[in-house]
C-alpha cells in the first residue's frame, strides 16, 4: 500500500528504468537517488526494497560504506575540503576554519538550519591546483581566502550551484612535459585498425612482447593478464577500466580522461577484441563526477563512428560497449576486487583470492581490469608495434610513465618521461629547490630523501602509480606521515581485524606523539603494529599503512624525537585533556583549570 | 587411501579432500587452529585473521586458503601466536568488553581465546565506542558493545534462516552491525528464537533474555577446558577410527 503512494516513486522509477531495475546497479541507483534530496530518504529505501527485491539492511549497508552517500540530511550545501597533505600545505585547514566561522558551523556537522555542512574528504585529485573542495560533489579548485569568502556568501544566499561563477569549477590539465602518450597524434580508430590488421589472436601476444606492465602501481604484465582472461572457460567476459584514481597525490588519470578519453576507450576496445569481451565498464571515482557528461559524449561519438556497438568498424561479431559507473568516496575501491564488488552494487570489500578477476571477476565471470593509463599505453603499443614500444624506457619497465607532480615546486602538473628517469631530473624540471623529501606513489609508496634522488622511477627501483609529492626543508615530515596515517584509518574498509583496528591504533599513536605525550615506547609499538598489519592484513591497504611512519622514521627520526617525552613510558590517558570538556562547559581556561599549570 | 592428498601442518601430515581449505582439512583431521569468524557450517570469509598461518614464508588466513598437496603450514609457532595475541587485544580494545559483568563469560570464544593464547595485558588504549543496546525485542537482547564483526549472525541469517535479519554498515573502525528494520530495532525484524542466527554469536551480542545465569559462572563451557581442547568437538569429522584421541 505504501509503495502506491510513495512520494519518491516518480524519480526512482526513472532511475530504476535506466539501470534495468537490477540490484547489481545499486550503488549507481543510490547515487542518483541522493541527487534528488541531498540524501537517501528512508521512504525511498522502502520503494527500492520492493523494486529491487533486496533487504533494507543491504541497502543501508552499502550506502553507509561510501563517504559520499548519506542516509540522513547533510545540509543543502555539502562542503568537503580535500585533505591531502598538499592541500594542507596550501592552507586548506585555515580556509576551512574560516568558512566554518563565516557560516557559523562546526567542522563535520550540519548547521542548525540545515543549510550547510563543512568537513574534509580524502585527496580529490587536484593537488596541482589546490587547495580544492567538493560542493555537492562538484569540484572547486584554487581556493583562496577571497574565493572561500565568495563561496560562503553564495551558500548563505542559497544560490544554486548552477549559477556559481564558472571559473570556480575550472580544472586545468597542467601538462608540463609530453612524451609518446601525451604527444600522440592518433585519430580515433587508428589503434583499433592496427589491432584488426594484427589479428585478434595476436593482440595479447603483441602486448606481451611490448613488455607493457600495469600502470596502477603493481606492474603486472598486461599481456599475461589479457591472455589469461581470453583463455578463461566462461565466454561472458568483461573489460573494466580502473579510473578510481584515489591514491593521494595522483591526478594523471584525470588528465587522460579529460584530454585523451578517446585513447582510453580505444585501449579498452582493443582489449575487448583481444579477450573476447562484449561488456566494458569505466569505474570513475566520485570525485571526478564532473567528467561524467563529457565522457558520455565521447562514448556517444564513438558509437556513431562505429567504434563501439555492434560490428565495430564493420567487423562482423566485434560487439562491445562501455558503461560508466561512478564511485562514491571509497579509496579501497581502487583495489581491483573491491572495485568489482562496488561495480556489482556491494560494499567495496576486497575479495579473497584466488580465484582472480581474470577468471572470476565481474559477476564471477572473466574480467580484464586495468588502469586508465595502461589502456592508453596498450593502444600506443599496438599502433607503434611491440619492438618500437619496448625500445622506450628500461628493460623491465618499457614505455613511458605519467608523473603527477605536486607539493613544493613552482610548476606542479603532469610530466611524462620514459621509465628510468631519476627523481633528481623530475625535481629539476618542476623547479623544486631545497627539497627535503619526495613521496613516490602516494602514502602507500616510498618516501625518498636527498641522498636517494639518483634513484630511478621504474619497476626495477622505484615502482610508482604516478604520485610525486615534493616537500622542501620548511616541511615537518612528522606531520606529513600523520596526515597519511589518518588517511589510511579513514579509508580502511574495516573487513579484517588488523587493518580495521590497527590503522586506528596507528592514528592514535601519531596523535599522542603530536600532542607531546609520545615516548620511545610508542615508536616501538609502531614497529609491532607494522608487523601485525603486514602479516595479518587482508589486502594491500593494511599491508602498506605503516609505510609512511616507517619511511619517515628511517630518514627523519629527529622530527619524531623532538616531540617525545624523555620517559620510556607515558600513559595514553591525558589528565589535562580529560578536563577539556569541563573547561568548555564552565568557560574557564585559566591556569587553575589546567593540570600542567598546577604542577608548576 | 594412499591416493589421499596431504599437506604438512606443524610437522604432521594432514589429509584433505579437493576443495577443502587448510582450516577445514585441519579440523576434520583433528588439528586445532585458533579461529573466531570461521564456523564449519558457513562459507569461510577470513575477516578475523586469528587463523593466520605461515606457508612458505608468507602468511595467509587458513580458513580461506585452499589446501594443496605439499604445502608446509606453520601454525603453532611463536611468531604466529604473537600475532594472534595482538589480534585478540585489538578486538578487546575495539569494543566494550567487561568480562566480569558479561553474562556470556565462560561461554565466550573471545574470552576463551584470550586465556588460551595467554593474553595478559590490554596492549592498546581502548577505544570505548558508543554502542547503544537494543532491548526492543521481548525475548532477545542485542548488546552491540561486544560485537567483534565476525558476521556469523549475518551469514547464519541469510544462508540458513533465509531472512537477512543482520547486516554490516559503516566502514573502517565505524563498521557496525545493523538489523533489517526501518526503525533500526530488532523488535521490528522477523527474527525468531529458533533461528540459526540466535545460536552462532561467539561473544555476548545476541542474547536470549531471562536465561543469562541459568548456568552459573564457573560451570560454563570454557571454565572447564580451554577452547583449544574443545573447538574440535564442533568440527565435522571423519566418522571412522581414522583419528586418534
Amino acid at each position: 500500500m505504501d509503495s502506491e503512494v510513495n512520494p519518491h516513486a516518480a524519480y526512482l522509477d526513472r532511475i530504476l528504468d535506466r539501470y534495468g531495475c537490477a540490484a547489481t546497479n545499486l550503488l549507481q541507483i543510490l547515487r542518483e537517488a541522493q541527487e534528488q534530496n541531498g540524501y537517501i530518504h528512508p521512504d525511498a529505501i522502502d520503494y527500492l526494497i520492493v523494486k529491487l527485491r533486496i533487504p533494507r539492511a543491504r541497502i543501508e549497508g552499502v550506502a553507509s560504506f561510501y563517504s559520499f552517500l548519506h542516509l540522513k540530511p547533510h545540509g543543502e550545501f555539502r562542503v568537503l575540503f580535500s585533505d591531502n597533505i598538499t592541500d594542507r600545505m596550501l592552507g586548506s585547514i585555515e580556509l576551512m576554519h574560516k568558512m566554518c566561522r563565516q557560516l557559523w558551523v562546526e567542522p563535520g556537522k550540519m548547521s542548525e538550519d540545515g543549510l550547510v555542512s563543512i568537513g574534509t574528504t580524502s585527496c580529490t585529485g587536484m593537488c596541482d591546483q589546490g587547495p580544492a573542495m567538493l560542493v555537492n560533489g562538484r569540484t572547486i579548485t584554487r581556493l583562496t581566502h577571497q574565493r572561500v569568502q565568495e563561496i560562503g556568501q553564495l551558500i548563505r544566499n542559497r544560490t544554486p550551484l548552477a549559477d556559481w561563477p564558472a571559473d570556480f569549477f575550472r580544472v586545468h590539465d597542467n601538462i608540463r612535459r609530453k612524451g609518446l602518450l601525451l604527444d600522440n597524434k592518433l585519430a580515433p580508430g587508428d589503434a583499433l585498425c592496427a589491432a584488426l590488421v594484427l589479428g585478434t589472436q595476436n593482440i595479447a601476444e603483441t602486448i606481451k612482447t611490448s613488455g607493457l606492465r600495469g600502470r596502477g602501481g603493481a606492474g603486472f604484465p598486461t599481456g599475461l593478464k589479457w591472455e589469461a582472461c581470453r583463455n578463461a572457460a566462461d565466454t561472458n567476459r568483461h573489460v573494466v577500466c580502473n579510473a578510481d584514481e584515489g591514491e593521494p597525490g595522483t591526478f594523471k588519470d584525470r588528465v587522460l580522461l579529460t584530454s585523451h578519453a578517446d585513447l582510453v576507450f580505444e585501449g579498452m576496445t582493443l582489449c575487448a577484441l583481444a579477450v573476447g569481451a562484449q561488456q566494458g565498464f569505466l569505474y570513475l571515482r566520485g570525485e571526478y563526477r564532473y567528467l561524467l557528461e563529457p565522457l558520455q559524449a565521447v562514448l556517444q561519438r564513438r558509437r556513431e563512428a562505429k567504434l563501439l556497438g555492434k560490428n565495430i568498424l564493420g567487423h562482423a561479431g566485434f560487439d562491445f560497449d562501455i558503461a560508466i559507473h561512478l564511485g562514491a568516496g571509497a579509496y579501497i575501491c581502487g583495489e581491483e576486487s573491491a572495485l568489482i564488488e562496488s561495480l556489482e552494487g556491494e560494499r567495496g570489500v576486497p575479495r579473497n583470492r584466488p580465484p582472480f578477476p581474470v577468471t572470476h571477476g565481474y559477476l564471477q565471470q572473466p574480467t580484464a581490469l586495468d588502469n586508465v593509463e595502461t589502456f592508453c599505453q596498450a593502444a600506443l603499443a599496438i599502433h607503434m608495434g611491440a619492438e618500437s614500444y619496448r625500445a622506450i624506457g628500461t628493460a623491465k619497465s618499457t614505455g613511458s610513465k605519467l608523473i603527477s607532480v605536486s607539493g613544493d615546486c613552482p610548476r606542479p602538473g603532469i610530466y611524462e618521461y620514459p621509465f628510468g628517469v631519476t627523481v633528481r631530473e623530475v625535481l629539476q624540471d618542476c623547479g623544486a629547490v631545497n627539497t627535503r623529501a619526495v613521496q613516490i606513489s602516494g602514502p602507500s609508496g616510498i618516501c625518498v630523501s636527498v641522498h636517494e634522488f639518483n634513484r630511478k622511477l621504474g619497476f626495477e627501483d622505484l615502482p610508482t602509480a604516478g604520485a610525486f609529492m615534493v616537500f622542501d626543508d620548511s616541511r615537518d615530515m612528522f606531520e606529513v606521515a600523520r596526515n597519511f596515517v589518518h588517511f589510511f584509518a579513514h579509508e580502511s574498509c574495516g573487513f579484517c581485524t588488523p587493518c580495521r583496528v590497527g590503522t586506528s591504533m596507528l592514528k592514535q599513536t601519531m596523535d599522542k606523539i603530536a600532542e607531546g605525550h609520545g615516548t620511545k615506547h610508542d615508536l616501538s609499538e609502531v614497529e609491532n603494529l607494522d608487523h601485525v598489519l603486514q602479516t595479518g592484513s587482508h589486502c594491500g591497504l593494511g599491508r602498506t599503512a605503516c609505510n609512511p611512519i616507517l619511511h619517515t622514521l628511517k630518514h627523519f627520526r629527529p622530527a619524531y624525537e623532538t616531540r617525545l617525552k624523555s620517559l620510556d613510558f607515558e600513559p595514553a590517558f591525558d589528565l589535562d585533556g580529560a578536563l577539556a570538556r569541563a573547561r568548555q562547559m564552565t568557560g574557564r581556561d585559566d591556569a587553575g583549570a589546567h593540570i600542567e599549570a598546577e604542577k608548576s | 587411501m594412499n591416493d589421499t592428498p596431504t599437506f604438512q601442518l606443524d610437522g604432521a601430515s594432514v589429509p584433505f579432500e579437493p576443495g577443502q581449505t587448510v582450516m577445514q582439512a585441519a579440523l576434520s583431521a583433528g588439528h586445532y587452529i585458533p579461529h573466531l569468524c570461521y564456523h564449519p557450517e558457513f562459507k569461510p570469509h577470513g575477516s578475523c585473521k586469528l587463523c593466520t598461518v605461515k606457508v612458505g614464508g608468507r602468511t595467509a588466513a587458513s580458513c580461506t586458503m585452499p589446501a594443496e598437496t605439499g604445502l608446509e603450514v606453520e601454525s603453532d609457532i611463536d611468531e604466529i601466536n604473537a600475532l594472534r595475541r595482538t589480534l585478540v587485544q585489538m578486538l578487546f580494545a575495539e569494543g566494550n568488553h567487561f568480562c566480569p559483568s558479561c553474562e556470556k563469560s565462560g561461554n565466550c570464544m573471545l574470552q576463551a581465546l584470550g586465556y588460551d593464547l595467554e593474553v595478559h595485558t590490554a596492549g592498546f588504549r581502548h577505544l570505548y565506542p558508543d554502542r547503544p543496546l537494543d532491548a526492543s525485542h521481548p525475548d532477545i537482547l542485542l548488546d552491540f558493545n561486544r560485537c567483534i564483526l565476525c558476521e556469523l549472525c549475518v551469514r547464519a541469517s541469510s544462508e540458513v534462516d533465509g531472512k537477512n535479519v543482520f547486516a554490516l554498515a559503516g566502514r573502517g573502525i565505524t563498521k557496525h552491525l545493523i538489523v533489517n528494520a526501518k526503525s533500526g530495532l530488532l523488535a521490528d525484524t522477523d527474527i525468531e528464537l529458533a533461528d540459526k542466527a540466535m545460536q552462532v554469536c561467539p561473544v555476548g551480542v545476541i542474547l536470549k533474555k531471562r536465561v543469562g545465569f541459568s548456568v552459573p559462572i564457573g560451570e560454563r563451557r570454557y571454565d572447564k577446558r580451554p577452547i583449544s581442547e574443545q573447538a574440535l568437538d564442533d568440527a565435522p569429522r571423519a566418522p571412522a577410527g581414522a583419528r586418534h584421541e
